[in-house]
């Protein structure tokens, strides 16, 4: 790879400066095609996953097995017509979608899926994820504003209220991490749990920092369901109050990309919880090569907990969500904040 | 032309063109917009600069957060337009004046002997491993500690104040306490009484007579 990138960038090839826009447009769509592709098949896994819970069959028409159901499904969604509400504003109701999809795909570019496959190793990776999550907030917003609709406005403002909300709770998580991982750089982050009495033992997964953070782990992956608005925090869009929230008169693409949206954020913060708190691409036991294929799996893992949360929990009150974001997260991660810090002081700290 | 030169210019016209327009756009949640997308020009300025804990803070705190209430606010707005606009004149020479005033400070900074680009030297080049946060971090909470815990201070009595100026008890607020609606069990909500599925009815000797007349 180091040879073609050589070459690349090679005076009689592209040169330096134009080469290396090619390089990172490739590695660009190296990691987008698989994400886009992952986040279409997430949507079959979805409707399988829930049908197997309970008792049906899900998709099974199109294809072997219901296979090529969200192939159908996105060729539907393409050739529909995208209707603009005549009370709308019509720019920033084009502009909504776009900016619902835009952080979400962008964030991956500091998110590195094994050893050296990143699009840029930043050294401020942690801090770029956050600053990118929470503009995602805006695509909602607009959407809701632009739309000219008193559901879609209700969507808007409760989706940035929880958000914002729970960034709160998820930014403190993060500290903890950094503050033990002393590096800002997801790959660094993800080293760092590659020591410990339990790594030399060969027993990896509990040198991880989900057991010493086991409390902000927890947190950290439920309000990342509550930050993608997934059940049981889905009132953003909630169908039984307010129909379908922000993106109620949206059709065709225009919608599509707010369901994509939802699922790259999903997956995002499944391979977030899996590189931060599990180890990411390393190996759980000393016997076994680390590698791209734990990364998935991890990542598929938390994926499947975001459906099984779905099909079991009913959906949340919204004073609820407030309560558990404000009076319960954000104190549990505050004092985690300190107890952390003590540890590292103390003559107990594991992370010397 | 270096490409950082490029970008610089690119992100600059258009950092200037949408501050230009949160001033002038009619519609207060255009302006709201415009304004993020000064806020993330001027990250992009500073990325350039080499200060990306201060870009990144900058979208994070301001895009991510301050805008986002001002742009509920502005949201819910009832806006008269012809409302908004009137008494221009009146306030044309206030506002003329904070302009020329901010126009000459600008003017002072950039123009003066000891803010130009003479008395500024670009910053000696930095190692590739050279982390801006941990610099940051390390002054903040030891040469600069005092003002540091001082700012958190004001930070925090503006907070407390704010919520006890917002926050009324009102008595027709309906509330429940939530431990004692986790605490609720279902013994104490329904009672399920065991009886058979049918019962005899005997008829009564009038219906039956009734009954018989009319047949």
């Amino acid at each position: 790879m180091d040879a073609f990138r050589d070459w690349l960038l090679s005076e009689n090839v592209l040169g330096a400066a134009f080469g290396l826009v090619v390089w990172d447009l490739l590695k660009i769509i190296v990691l987008l095609v698989p994400l886009l592709v992952c986040v279409a098949y997430m949507t079959y896994a979805e409707r399988k996953i829930i049908g197997f819970m309970q008792v049906r069959l899900g998709p099974n028409r199109t294809g072997p097995l219901g296979l090529l159901q969200p192939i159908a499904d996105a060729f539907k969604l393409m050739f529909k017509e995208v209707v603009i509400p005549s009370g709308a504003n019509k720019g920033l109701y084009v502009l909504g979608p776009i900016l619902a999809l835009g952080p979400s795909l962008a964030a991956w570019a500091v998110v590195p899926v094994a050893d050296g496959w990143v699009v840029s190793n930043a050294n401020a990776g942690l801090l770029f994820l956050l600053a990118i999550t929470s503009i995602e907030v805006y695509g909602v917003i607009i959407a809701g504003w632009a739309t000219n609709s008193k559901y879609a406005f209700l969507g808007a403002m409760r989706a940035s209220a929880q958000m914002i909300s729970y960034e709160v709770a998820l930014g403190f998580a993060l500290i903890c991490v950094l503050m033990v991982s002393q590096s800002l750089n997801l790959t660094d982050i993800v080293m760092s749990q590659n020591t410990g009495r339990f790594h030399d033992m060969g027993l990896g997964f509990l040198s991880w920092n989900w057991l010493p953070l086991l409390p902000l782990f927890v947190v950290y992956f439920i309000s990342g369901v509550a930050e993608t608005n997934r059940a049981p925090f889905d009132v953003v869009e909630g169908e039984s109050e307010i129909v379908a929230g922000h993106m109620v008169e949206y059709s065709g693409m225009a919608f599509a990309l707010f369901f994509l949206a939802e699922y790259a954020n999903m997956i995002l913060v499944s391979a977030l919880t899996s590189l931060l708190f599990l180890g990411g691409w390393l190996s759980p036991v000393g016997f076994l090569p680390d590698g791209f294929h734990w990364m998935a799996l991890k990542t598929a893992f938390f994926l499947f907990m975001f459906l099984w949360i779905r099909a079991t929990f009913p959906r949340f009150r919204y004073d609820q969500i407030m309560r558990l974001g404000w009076k319960v997260f954000v104190p549990i991660t505050l004092v985690w904040v300190i107890v952390v810090a003590v540890w590292m002081m103390s003559p107990l700290s594991i992370w010397k | 032309m270096a490409f950082t030169t490029f970008i610089f210019y690119v992100l600059a016209v258009v950092l200037v063109f949408s501050a230009l327009r949160v001033v002038t756009a009619r519609n207060p949640v255009h302006a709201v917009l415009f304004l993020v997308l000064a806020f993330f020009n001027a990250g992009g300025i500073w990325l350039l600069l080499s200060a990306e804990f201060l870009a990144v803070t900058l979208v994070m705190v301001y895009v991510g957060a301050v805008m986002v209430l001002f742009l509920f606010v502005v949201m819910m707005l009832d806006i008269d337009f012809a409302r908004l606009r009137e008494g221009f004149w009146k306030y044309l020479p206030v506002g003329a004046f904070v302009g020329l005033l901010l126009a000459v400070e600008m003017g002072l900074v950039l123009g003066g002997k000891y803010f130009g680009l003479a008395a500024m030297p670009a910053p000696a080049p930095t190692a590739a491993d050279f982390s801006n946060t941990r610099e940051i971090g390390r002054v903040l909470y030891t040469e600069y500690a005092w003002p540091f815990e001082l700012a958190s201070l004001v930070l925090l009595v503006a907070m407390i104040a704010a919520v006890s100026l917002t926050l009324r008890k009102r008595r027709t607020d309906k509330w429940v306490r939530p431990e004692t609606q986790v605490a609720v069990r279902h013994e104490a909500r329904i009672e399920l009484v065991k009886m058979a599925a049918e019962k005899e009815v005997e008829p009564e000797p009038e219906a039956a007579a009734d009954d018989a007349a009319k047949a």
